[in-house]
């Protein structure tokens, strides 16, 4: 594919999932799995369970894995318009529906859009974890370090970076 | 909205402060930012504002910038907002992109990756029990049975998303309906 031709792919791959992510950006890593693994082969299973870990290592939006798949398919320009085609459509439509927010905001049907809309997001949230796993844990101490991490972050208020730096360590001494 | 608006450069400013301070959801600093430093916004104004953007689709924080920004100063307010939430972040993880494009197939490299992508994912099933946990608990008997169709419809079917939410989406909401009327 050419270059332009990939960069309108992730403009068309990352604009349209912007508008189903109800509920943050795990709600639509099922589809940005499909059309980045499994349809472009942009990236390999493998790194998308990597890249997944980095946007959540780092500052910013979750939304930044769009930028980081965009880099791996078509470097810098590849990076940004997966970033505009994440955030500028959402932004958009937040933009016209706060100018009508005083006048939705108490109604009946927002708030039943609100709460059905809730399950099938967690419903969602859980198949992505599910991606997640299949993704990354390919050894007995890697899925032993996916509970350890649930039980840590779910259990517990500890903050959950610690078990992503004890998990690094332990990947470096070559436990994986 | 607080007496006289914030000007562009100090929206772009503020939220340039929130992008890159912002590790693991950036909710929590634009909170802080907005409510208790700059006190833009008071609390009760901040839990509106955050209820209106959790209703929208995409990057919560996103639509947090665009929808106060917009307020401020119209359309140039909303895109200083995200043009300060989007910049710095934007440039560190392309940084960040290309040293993984780069080093990422290293062998000491891979393995800290083998450990840390592990650990993320325990993170995304940690969050989906933590938001399954209150929703389970209000109306079991419509919840359940909407969020496992979607899980096998996605998860395990491998269904596009796009179609899963306009086939479940509907339900969902009307059985929330009936049950209110």
């Amino acid at each position: 594919m050419t270059a332009a031709g990939t960069l309108a792919e992730l403009a068309r791959v990352f604009a349209g999932v912007s508008l189903l992510g109800f509920g943050g950006i795990n709600t639509v890593l099922p589809e940005i799995h499909r059309e980045a693994v499994e349809a472009a082969r942009w990236i390999t299973d493998r790194q998308f369970a990597d890249l997944y870990a980095l946007s959540q290592a780092e500052p910013g939006p979750n939304s930044f894995i769009a930028t980081l798949i965009g880099y791996q398919a078509a470097g810098v320009a590849g990076a940004v318009v997966s970033t505009m085609g994440i955030c500028l459509p959402p932004a958009a439509l937040a933009y016209l529906v706060a100018r009508v927010w005083g006048r939705i905001r108490g109604s009946r049907w927002r708030a039943a859009i609100q709460a059905g809309l809730t399950p099938v997001v967690v419903g969602l949230i859980t198949a992505s974890a599910l991606i997640l796993i299949r993704a990354a844990d390919h050894s007995a101490a890697a899925f032993a370090v996916t509970l350890g991490t649930v039980v840590l972050a779910y259990g517990t208020n500890v903050n959950p970076l610690w078990a992503f730096a004890v998990a690094g360590v332990l990947g470096l001494a070559g436990v994986f | 909205m607080s007496q006289d608006a914030p000007a562009l450069v100090e929206i772009f400013w503020a939220f340039l402060l929130v992008g890159c301070t912002a590790f693991g959801g950036a909710m929590f600093w634009a909170q802080r930012m907005l409510v208790r430093r700059r006190r833009w916004l008071r609390p009760e104004e901040f839990a509106d504002l955050l209820a209106l953007c959790q209703f929208l689709p995409g990057p919560n924080i996103v639509n947090l910038a665009t929808v106060l920004g917009e307020g401020y100063r119209g359309l140039p307010g909303a895109a200083a907002a995200l043009a300060g939430l989007l910049l710095l972040p934007m440039l560190m993880v392309t940084a960040i992109a290309a040293l993984y494009a780069r080093f990422g197939a290293l062998a000491p490299v891979h393995g800290v990756f083998s450990g840390v992508a592990a650990s993320a994912a325990g993170l995304a099933l940690a969050l989906a029990l933590h938001v399954a946990r209150p929703v389970v608990r209000q109306r079991p008997a419509t919840s359940v049975p909407v969020m496992a169709a979607a899980f096998v419809a996605v998860g395990l079917l491998r269904w596009p998303v796009a179609w899963t939410l306009l086939a479940l989406a509907p339900l969902s909401i009307a059985l929330v309906w009936r049950r209110t009327a």
